[in-house]
């Protein structure tokens, strides 16, 4: 997979045809995007809810360390890589 | 005594809203004996299934054709599966539809457009859809579609008359803006098997185009997502044809029939049940067209003992049908299936002989003189 370099101001937010919805029959949070289905867990729909495109990346995952008392060198890879991939899926664009 | 288990809710449905289509691919997707206008489900008959969809745990519906922009009541029909929480997509040949209207259907809710090509050339797209002009209209299509703000999906059916301009028409996809392109080489049933020594590609010409698609992706990466769909009659391991059938996806014929796939109706000893004769979460639950290829108790060996048996599902049943003479046989595209040469065989000797004429997707005459 690649490693795509994803900029510590660049403000992350949902692409044009994503759709945040939460699905009564499965009790999940789904995105709904062009052909295509992802569920959410708790911790993905935190991440996401918060790619609001005012917000860079770097503030974003200090947000996330502080609200799960977290140490930010251990999240900041993960975080990344989930964001990276969802922006080469044009799920979320920057 | 015996116990039934639920199946897990689909995901998808797509609405054949109507077998009419000013194009006439001879590799379309519909049967060979295309609905009657006087047999669609009404405007409050769509709207119901729409409703059943959503409260069976559907979450995309597409609405397809024939060219759905033909059906008046289109904006409708988004308007209520907006309304339903469904996301709604459009899968249209861009050829029937005004800016005007299609302004409606985003306002309505419409939330991605899927638009086809038949070619990159002009000439060549409009001989394979029989339809002059047709290509103007698709690019205008095209720039309304991102005008309004609303993903565009570009879908290429590849065959022998296209494939050497596979890199021309990833090019057009790119230049119209699409978030994604989709690269289908055809599927061989109805309309398609009737053409397929017209339409098959050589081995040689589908390995240099999967060349081309995976240089692309590497070149094109997070400026627009290729999918791209290779042969059956060239592959080794067979497709999970809709995910497995009956486990994710529905199809809704003009007239209200629920398949399994937009091919099923292909399998003569099934029988279809109708929406207007049953609910869609009966249908989905019980349909015997449903029970008989779900899951793996129907495979026969080496399917049942297979690792991949709950990754291919057994690939696809009306190709098994097509080539091996039996729906319940190994999908002939698995190199394990003893079919398997003889599909190849099939290919390459189509593929290596001048393209005879295209037989074009229409009505009979005999349907024309009824309608």
């Amino acid at each position: 997979m690649s490693e795509t370099a994803l900029a510590v101001d660049s403000m992350p937010r949902l692409a044009p045809g994503v759709r945040l919805h939460f699905d009564e029959t499965r009790q999940a949070w789904m995105l709904l995007a062009p052909e295509r289905v992802l569920m959410l867990d708790e911790t993905s729909l935190d991440i996401v809810q918060r790619c609001d495109g005012a917000t860079q990346v770097t503030a974003l995952i200090d947000g996330l360390a502080q609200a799960y008392s977290a140490d930010r060198a251990e999240i900041d890879g993960d975080v990344r890589s989930l964001l990276s991939g969802l922006i080469e899926k044009r799920v979320l664009q920057i | 005594m015996s116990v039934q288990y639920a199946p897990a809710p689909p995901l998808a449905i797509l609405f054949e809203l109507t077998h009419r289509c000013p194009l006439q691919c001879p590799y379309c997707s519909n049967p060979l004996e295309l609905d009657q206008v006087r047999d669609e489900l009404s405007t409050d008959e769509w709207r119901r299934v729409i409703g059943e969809a959503a409260r069976l745990g559907v979450l995309q519906v597409h609405f397809s054709g024939g060219e759905p922009t033909v059906r008046r009541d289109l904006v409708d029909l988004i308007a209520h599966a907006r309304q339903s929480g469904l996301y709604s997509n459009l899968i249209t040949s861009g050829v029937a539809i005004d800016r005007t209207r299609f302004a409606d259907l985003v306002a309505a809710g419409l939330d991605h457009a899927q638009l086809s090509f038949q070619d990159s050339r002009a000439d060549s797209a409009e001989r394979i859809g029989n339809y002059a002009g047709a290509q103007a209209k698709k690019l205008a299509f095209a720039g309304w579609v991102r005008e309004l703000g609303l993903p565009l999906t570009v879908n290429i059916i590849v065959n022998r008359h296209n494939i050497e301009r596979i890199d021309d028409m990833i090019d057009l996809a790119v230049g119209l803006n699409a978030a994604r392109v989709e690269i289908a080489h055809v599927q061989y049933y109805g309309w398609a098997l009737k053409n397929r020594a017209a339409l098959m590609p050589t081995l040689a010409d589908l390995q240099q185009a999967t060349v081309r698609v995976e240089e692309a992706r590497e070149r094109l990466r997070g400026r627009i997502v290729i999918d791209y769909v290779v042969p059956d009659y060239y592959a080794r391991v067979p497709k999970a044809c809709m995910g497995g059938w009956g486990r994710q996806f529905l199809n809704v014929t003009p007239s209200g029939r629920v398949l399994p796939c937009h091919a099923a109706e292909t399998i003569s000893e099934l029988s279809f049940d109708s929406v207007r004769d049953k609910s869609l979460a009966a249908i989905w639950a019980t349909s015997s067209a449903f029970e008989k290829f779900r899951g793996t108790d129907w495979m026969p060996e080496p399917c049942q003992s297979c690792a991949q048996r709950e990754v291919d599902w057994g690939g696809c049943r009306c190709q098994a049908l097509a080539i091996a003479g039996a729906a319940g046989a190994t999908d002939p595209a698995c190199a394990l299936s003893p079919m398997h040469g003889e599909m190849r065989a099939l290919a390459e000797a189509a593929s290596n002989l001048p393209s005879p004429p295209f037989l074009y997707r229409r009505r009979t005459t005999a349907a024309v003189a009824a309608s």
